[in-house]
């Protein structure tokens, strides 16, 4: 139960979701868009989240989309993580996002919640991320299809009033090899230690991750380095450890130190997976 | 304050409630409705105490807002009347003292309603959802498997 109250609009459009928004920004209310409402929940719940104007997406029909659209998967942001996966149209979506929280929570958090979340993790983006994937966002200023990894920045950037609508991922992406593991302290619940993506495109490694840094990022130059044949394996690692970004995250989960030896195993992983 | 009043279909009624949109269903349902069975444990989407159904699906009670209820079918312990799981869970002794064991059933329910094949995987992937502090686990796993077998026997 929260502490605040809000008013609670459930928009069945998205021009009347935008609306919603602006209006309620005029009178001051710090408008949020929810659709699985769980973030505002659990951090509403410890006044780390707070709004007086609670805009419902998950009703707008653009958002529960699941299908293939000219060479593209189109997939909704109001859709459940367990949707996604029961249907499993993008294999390497299913194994990263069916590692998120648990099965029964997974049923209420959405992609767009996951996406666009406070908490750093958003382990759903990684695919995305590795697949070039475009993303569909609703503002003020209409209706505009963005690359994902131009606006995709330690977080989606989007500007007040815009919420993420839709992601679209080019249909070769979709068969292509990947991996995904999640690494945590200890069994097989809870936050991860590190989670790591890959797929292999055009002969080339794709990695992304979370839990490393403090945002879920992919690196061009870490991949640029796993990918320099030239190289052993063990030197495309160092040089790839090499180009970490930072801050690497020291927190209860591990060590900074710690962190890094295990991302150097699960790289070890990855190339192993592809060669 | 500002409250709204809606009706809830639960357990086969619709049960007319004023709330708070900071009202999770939850509170709701434990402290407007009665309906006790669902467990107030982390109230943060971690231990499972307060798993319901909804629609068919597990879902946390405390990860939904009593608004967000409108239009669904939801279902609470109380709504369950002597199931497969339910006699499973007392033939097999799978709890000791009780407190996650609604949500446990709850859990289970919908396993075998969505999931009658299930293996060994889906059945543990869906099970991680809940905690038992008394950690009878084994026991749960085993009347779980139990009941999606009866359930094989009583669908064919």
């Amino acid at each position: 139960m929260l502490s605040f109250d809000f008013d609670y609009y459930r928009p069945k459009t998205l021009q009347e979701a935008v609306g919603l928004f602006q209006n309620a920004d005029r009178n001051g209310k710090k408008p949020m868009y929810i659709s699985g409402a769980t973030e505002l929940l659990t951090l509403g719940r410890i006044n780390l989240a707070f709004t007086e104007a609670a805009i419902d997406l998950k009703d707008i029909v653009e958002g529960n989309v699941m299908q293939f659209e000219q060479g593209y998967l189109v997939i909704g942001a109001n859709l459940t993580l367990t949707k996604i996966e029961e249907a499993n149209l993008f294999p390497l979506l299913t194994n990263t996002s069916s590692n998120i929280a648990d099965h029964t929570a997974r049923g209420k958090i959405t992609l767009g919640g996951n996406i666009c979340g406070q908490i750093f993790y958003r382990e759903a983006v990684l695919p995305f991320l590795l697949a070039d994937s475009q993303v569909v966002i609703v503002g003020p200023e209409g209706v505009t299809v963005k690359p994902l990894n131009e606006i995709f920045n330690e977080q989606l950037i989007l500007k007040k009033g815009e919420f993420l609508i839709q992601v679209a991922t080019d249909d070769r992406y979709i068969h292509a090899p990947f991996i995904s593991i999640k690494r945590r302290q200890q069994w097989e619940t809870g936050y991860p230690l590190i989670t790591v993506a890959a797929l292999k495109i055009d002969g080339e490694v794709r990695t992304a991750f979370s839990g490393l840094c403090p945002f879920p990022f992919r690196s061009k130059k870490m991949e640029a380095a796993l990918n320099n044949h030239e190289l052993s394996v063990k030197a495309r690692i160092q040089s790839a450890l090499a180009e970490v970004p930072s801050p690497i995250l020291n927190d209860v989960e591990g060590s900074s130190e710690y962190r890094l030896f295990v991302l150097q195993n699960l790289l070890e992983d990855v190339l192993g997976a592809f060669d | 304050m500002k409250l709204h009043t809606i009706n809830l279909n639960i357990n086969d009624q619709v049960r007319t409630v004023t709330v708070r949109t900071g009202d999770t269903l939850l509170y709701t349902i434990r402290e407007k409705l009665g309906l006790t069975g669902a467990k107030p444990g982390c109230l943060n989407g971690d231990c499972g105490a307060c798993t319901i159904n909804v629609d068919g699906w597990p879902m946390k009670s405390c990860l939904m807002m009593a608004v967000e209820g409108q239009g669904k079918q939801i279902k609470t312990i109380e709504g369950l009347g002597n199931t497969l799981i339910q006699q499973a869970f007392v033939e097999h002794f799978a709890f000791q003292c009780g407190y996650c064991t609604p949500g446990f059933i709850m859990n289970c329910h919908s396993l075998i309603l969505k999931k009658p094949d299930a293996d060994d995987s889906t059945i543990k992937e869906w099970l991680e959802s809940n905690i038992c502090r008394c950690t009878s686990y084994i026991e749960i796993e085993t009347a779980v498997k139990s009941a999606l077998e009866k359930n094989k026997h009583h669908s064919n």
